[in-house]
């Protein structure tokens, strides 16, 4: 039993001994022990250091809101977790924990010079010093607030564990199983209506977990509480969630609760995932978030040993710990003295309670006097001492006028302070609902609810346990509507709870030298709120950005209100006019693998594949991600490299045979009496002449006039299109055609069916295609004349039903297969075997690129960018121009649309024929041009042309069209390239090749 | 994340539909009639309101239906969710 333990107090197991580490160190704690608490059992205080002044921190909350004790635990590679709060982190045995912000040593720190510069780093020290000159940023400043910016130190292993996440439906789900809560449950779950209990501790309880002596229903609180958990274990209709944490409120009653599933344990089974997303729609939600204690603002109150008093209360009845063994307690609550009294009984001895007010409870008083502790009413706090933990405090009376008298020192190894509690609205406010301003408690509590939401006990203002029982019962009962009836419960021994609220506690020094720290873990004080102010910064959204208050990881639990309250003095006006900063998820820190849930790696995307994926794969295609595609890139032989294996992809395709997997076009079936007139009004192109059997270019615009995609479209009879869209399209194009189908023209009979899954697409170029095709294919007559360019049959093909369309995205002869997909690999292997004689080789998206950018054929989205119309893409002729109307029709005929300076699509040829230009490289007129530059264009598509023996490219340049033949230069990194604006089409500019 | 009841298929959550626009805003059944003002009005110009909002909504992850939803865009909530060609519901401000 080490020096602190307080045998036969506290929820922890004597006879479970654990040992853990913390920096180096080795000790012992208890089963049912936080690491704070474990710690503290060992007289340990100091704990780390704080972010900007490096200044020692001890423990100063027993939960949730800790903003000092931030640790690291290492669990092994990529189980790192800085910034965790000892007062919640649950001691295991092995458990190995370091403190943070130091350097080298916690006890001798570097940092802590900042301390003693503290006041030449005021609020907003960054903003006023780090501006000036510019070329400071990249060597001097941003070095320097890397190193020192951040908390802690994070993680560089990826993450080894797993993470689980599941939905959830309820007819209640209450958040915070403390007395409210599981009154709430007790009543709601009568019912038999589908309840969800969370609550963030090991174990539900609440403040009765700190408070084992009060009575409920005539029993003791523990007691009582096991009853109450057996009977809600018991109940087939309430899930109870412990170490869960509702982190954030969302519309429509959906919020995400983080349940911790392995962290407490010492060797978590690998099967078991370490956290759990629960997203949870709830008919009804009941908030009973309870209340956090306040911190009190005096120089000094960041020494380690000095605590909020309800923690000194916890670490004693809920972790049998005493915080000390001369502790002092300072106070304008009452219920400070409760700790004060269960540790003067605990036999930590209790030298002094300095009450701010002149006129505590008699009754108070009294018992104090009884257990020997002396009470210095009236008196305050002005300092204290003490370097790795309090030794001294220093006190002063304070008259009826405010003035304060001679200091005088006590001394102590601990200091318990209670500023009064501020009512728990996080997840209230995240749910928009409206905060109400109450004076009695200086603080805010919930309003008009903006959800279907109730709130109960002390975070809905309403302290005390009978009270709270009271509302949570109402609430719970509430939620059945007016078949629920409160359960009523009596309460004995309940302590008294009433108090004032301070600002700064009264000091006879000069308080612009004081360090009374309100934000702890930013280490913002007092006076730096009071600068924030005077220096104008009257919104307290601008001072919150402005000190930092509130804006690290604890959100601002025990330092909002202080901020409010002192911001408010500050600029003269009451603090709801003030107005409080607007409270984000997550509630509490939460892990990345908790979001990501089952996302990461291989689940992080959908990746389709072709039913020819496997033979590309088995035959060395290296692949690329087209949308959500993976795609054959091209297909290298031993030793080659990228260059070589497309040079020779794209020489066997035009002199003999290519074949390419076309599987992830996008496809979409347009049936019905009106599919003409449908694809009219869609697409530029006139559709009601094209006979069934041919193929035509469709171009699709948006309203806006401008590209948004395009494709082959075949007629295969009067009333059925089979329209091809862009690989990455697809989805789009069908939910466009949808929208206008449904809202804007429901009158027209047509139906549209996506069929990009359904058909593999296996494209054959070159001018062996029809050789290597004709004895596969029966029903077709694949002659030139029967089935010439761009038409559409349907057959069959190795005796699988096809859609067989005469299209060629090369220039070359050129057919695509299309058969269901479920024969796309066996037609796929039947082709390659009937194409040996004639070298058939397989190409990839690399090749198909090149290949159709010789053509000048445009990839919609590479050559185009959503501000490029047909005309300026050189496709004026995919109008109808006798059609009376067409998506994206009437733009066209606005002014600018017709701006003879648009960007125009061109061809570029460069000066050396070697130089492939960068895709996205600007063009500009000359290179002796002013700076800025007028930049003219810039190039959208780039390759080395293997059938020219030289570089092409495509560029988009302002009135291109009007000037081919001129010279234009791109620069790019380390030269200047000279290159001639040309036609877009570099190879077989007549189509000769396409008429055989 | 809303919750949103599909005229189709009740309610589903949010991650199964995609918004479209402000709702109510026909197609002019002529675009050539329209001088270069009216139709960059039809086009561009849509309401930003600090209130209830008509908006069409698709069930894009589900029955692929279009339909109007009435929402409060600040207080996000959905008083009404009605079909394409249907009066938008009177709303008391
Ligand atoms: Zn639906």
């Amino acid at each position: 039993m080490t020096g602190y333990r307080v045998a036969g107090r506290g929820r922890v197991d004597p006879d479970a001994r654990l040992r853990f580490i913390f920096d180096g160190r080795s000790y012992e704690g208890l089963h049912g022990d936080t690491l704070a608490s474990a710690l503290l059992a060992n007289g340990v205080h100091f704990v780390g250091r704080s972010f900007k002044y490096h200044r020692p921190r001890g423990i100063m909350s027993a939960g949730v809101e800790e903003a000092n004790a931030l640790v690291g635990v290492d669990r092994g590679r990529g189980r790192y977790t800085p910034n965790t709060r000892a007062t919640v982190l649950e001691l295991y045995d092995g458990l190995t924990a370091e403190s943070q912000n130091y350097w080298p040593s916690l006890r001798y720190d570097i940092g802590a010079v900042n301390d003693i510069a503290a006041p030449l780093i005021p609020a907003g020290f960054y903003y006023k010093t780090f501006k000036w000159p510019a070329s400071f940023w990249n060597k001097v400043y941003e070095p320097v607030i890397r190193r020192s910016a951040g908390l802690g130190r994070a993680p560089t292993a990826p993450d080894a564990d797993r993470y689980a996440s599941r939905f959830a439906h309820c007819d209640v789900l209450i958040v915070g199983a403390g007395p409210a809560g599981l009154a709430a449950a007790l009543t709601a779950s009568e019912s038999g209506a589908r309840v969800i209990l969370a609550d963030e501790n090991p174990e539900i309880g609440g403040s009765l977990l700190s408070d084992p002596a009060v009575q409920i229903d005539g029993k003791d609180a523990w007691n009582w509480l096991e009853e109450a958990r057996a009977t809600l274990a018991g109940r087939a209709n309430v899930t109870l969630l412990t170490r869960t944490t509702a982190i954030g409120y969302y519309h429509q009653n959906f919020l995400g609760l983080v349940q911790r599933l392995t962290d407490h344990l010492p060797a978590a089974a690998s099967s078991l995932p370490r956290e759990r997303m629960w997203k949870v729609r709830a008919a009804q939600v009941v908030l009973a978030q309870g209340a956090i204690e306040r911190p009190l603002v005096f120089d000094g109150n960041d020494r380690p040993g000095v605590m909020l008093a309800g923690a000194g209360r916890s670490f004693l009845n809920r972790y049998g710990v005493k915080v000390g063994n001369r502790v002092a307690v300072v106070t304008v609550h009452d219920s400070a003295y409760l700790a004060a009294f269960d540790l003067a009984r605990a036999g930590a001895g209790v030298a002094t309670i300095v009450d701010l007010r002149r006129n505590p409870r008699a009754a108070l008083l009294a018992e104090a006097r009884s257990l020997g502790i002396e009470v210095l009413s009236g008196w305050t706090v002005t300092a204290t001492k003490g370097r790795a933990r309090i030794a001294e405090i220093r006190v002063n009376p304070v008259d009826q006028n405010g003035k304060v008298g001679a200091a005088r020192m006590i001394g102590c190894d601990a200091l318990l302070m209670s500023g009064g509690w501020t009512p728990s609205v996080h997840l209230f406010s995240h749910s928009k609902g409206a905060l109400d301003w109450r004076e009695d408690l200086q603080a805010f509590v919930p309003g008009a609810p903006n959800e279907a939401v109730r709130c109960a006990g002390a975070g809905n203002g309403t302290f005390g346990l009978a009270a709270a029982l009271a509302e949570g019962a109402a609430a719970g009962a509430a939620t059945a509507g007016s078949a629920g009836t409160p359960t009523v419960f009596s309460v004995d021994g309940e302590a008294p709870f009433s108090g004032v609220y301070f600002r700064e506690l009264p000091t006879d020094r000069d308080p612009t030298r004081a360090k009374a720290f309100i934000d702890f873990q930013n280490d913002v004080t007092a006076k730096d709120i009071r600068l924030a102010v005077r220096e104008g910064f009257r919104s307290i959204e601008h001072v919150k950005r402005y000190t930092t208050n509130g804006m690290a990881t604890d959100q601002g639990k025990t330092s909002n209100i202080n901020g409010l309250m002192i911001a408010a003095d500050a600029v003269g006006k009451p603090a709801p006019e003030v107005g409080l900063t607007t409270f984000r998820p997550p509630y509490t820190p939460t892990t990345f693998g908790a979001f990501v849930g089952y996302s990461r790696d291989a689940h992080f995307e959908v990746e389709r594949k072709t039913s020819i994926d496997s033979w590309a794969e088995a035959n060395g295609a290296v692949f690329e991600p087209v949308s959500l595609w993976r795609r054959a890139w091209y297909f290298p032989r031993s030793g080659e490299s990228m260059h070589e294996a497309v040079a020779r992809e794209c020489r066997a395709t035009r002199r003999s045979l290519g074949i390419f997997d076309a599987s992830t076009l996008g496809k979409i079936e347009v049936v019905g009496p009106d599919a003409a007139e449908f694809m009219n009004r869609m697409y530029t192109n006139a559709w009601t002449k094209l006979a069934p059997g041919r193929c035509r270019y469709g171009l699709l615009l948006g309203e806006d006039g401008f590209i948004r995609d395009d494709g082959v479209i075949g007629r295969l009879s009067d009333e059925r299109f089979h329209v091809t869209t862009t690989t990455g399209g697809a989805a789009r194009v069908l939910a466009t055609m949808e929208d206008y189908l449904q809202t804007e023209w429901p009158d027209l009979k047509v139906w549209l069916t996506s069929t990009s899954e359904q058909w593999a697409v296996i494209a054959l170029n070159g001018p062996n295609a029809r050789k290597v095709l004709e004895p596969l294919v029966q029903g077709i007559d694949l002659n030139g004349e029967a089935f010439p360019h761009m038409a559409v049959r349907e057959g069959k093909i190795c005796g699988v039903p096809t859609r067989l369309f005469r299209v060629s995205f090369t220039g070359e002869l050129g057919f695509e297969v299309n058969v269901p997909a479920r024969f796309g690999l066996s037609v796929w292997k039947a082709l390659i075997e009937q194409g040996r004689p004639y070298d058939i080789t397989p190409y990839g998206t690399e090749t198909m690129h090149a290949l159709r950018a010789e053509k000048g054929f445009i990839i919609v989205g590479q050559d185009t960018d959503g501000t490029v119309t047909p005309h300026d893409a050189g496709m004026s002729w995919a109008i109808g121009k006798t059609k009376p109307d067409f998506v994206g029709k009437r733009s066209l005929a606005r002014p600018d649309m017709q701006d003879p300076k648009r960007k125009q699509l061109v061809g570029l040829l460069t000066e050396k024929p070697e130089t492939v230009l960068e895709e996205g490289a600007q063009i500009v007129d000359g290179p002796y041009a002013a700076v800025p530059m007028p930049m003219i264009g810039h190039v959208t598509s780039s390759y080395h042309s293997e059938t020219l023996g030289r570089s092409i490219a495509l560029a988009l340049i302002q009135g291109g069209h009007g000037r081919k033949g001129e010279t234009v230069y791109v620069p790019m990194p380390g030269a200047m390239h000279k290159a001639t604006i040309t036609d877009t089409v570099f190879v077989d500019k007549e189509g000769a090749k396409l008429n055989v | 994340m809303f919750l949103i009841s599909c005229p189709f298929c009740g309610p589903r959550e949010e991650s199964e539909f995609s918004y479209g626009h402000e709702g109510h805003i026909a197609r002019p059944a002529d675009p050539d009639s329209l001088s270069d003002a009216e139709w960059a009005d039809y086009l561009f110009m849509r309401k930003n309101p600090k209130g209830w909002h008509y908006e069409r909504w698709n069930h894009a992850r589900g029955c692929r239906r279009w339909f109007n939803v009435a929402r409060h865009t600040v207080t996000h909530e959905i008083r009404a969710v009605y079909k394409m060609g249907d009066p938008p519901p009177a709303i008391e401000p």
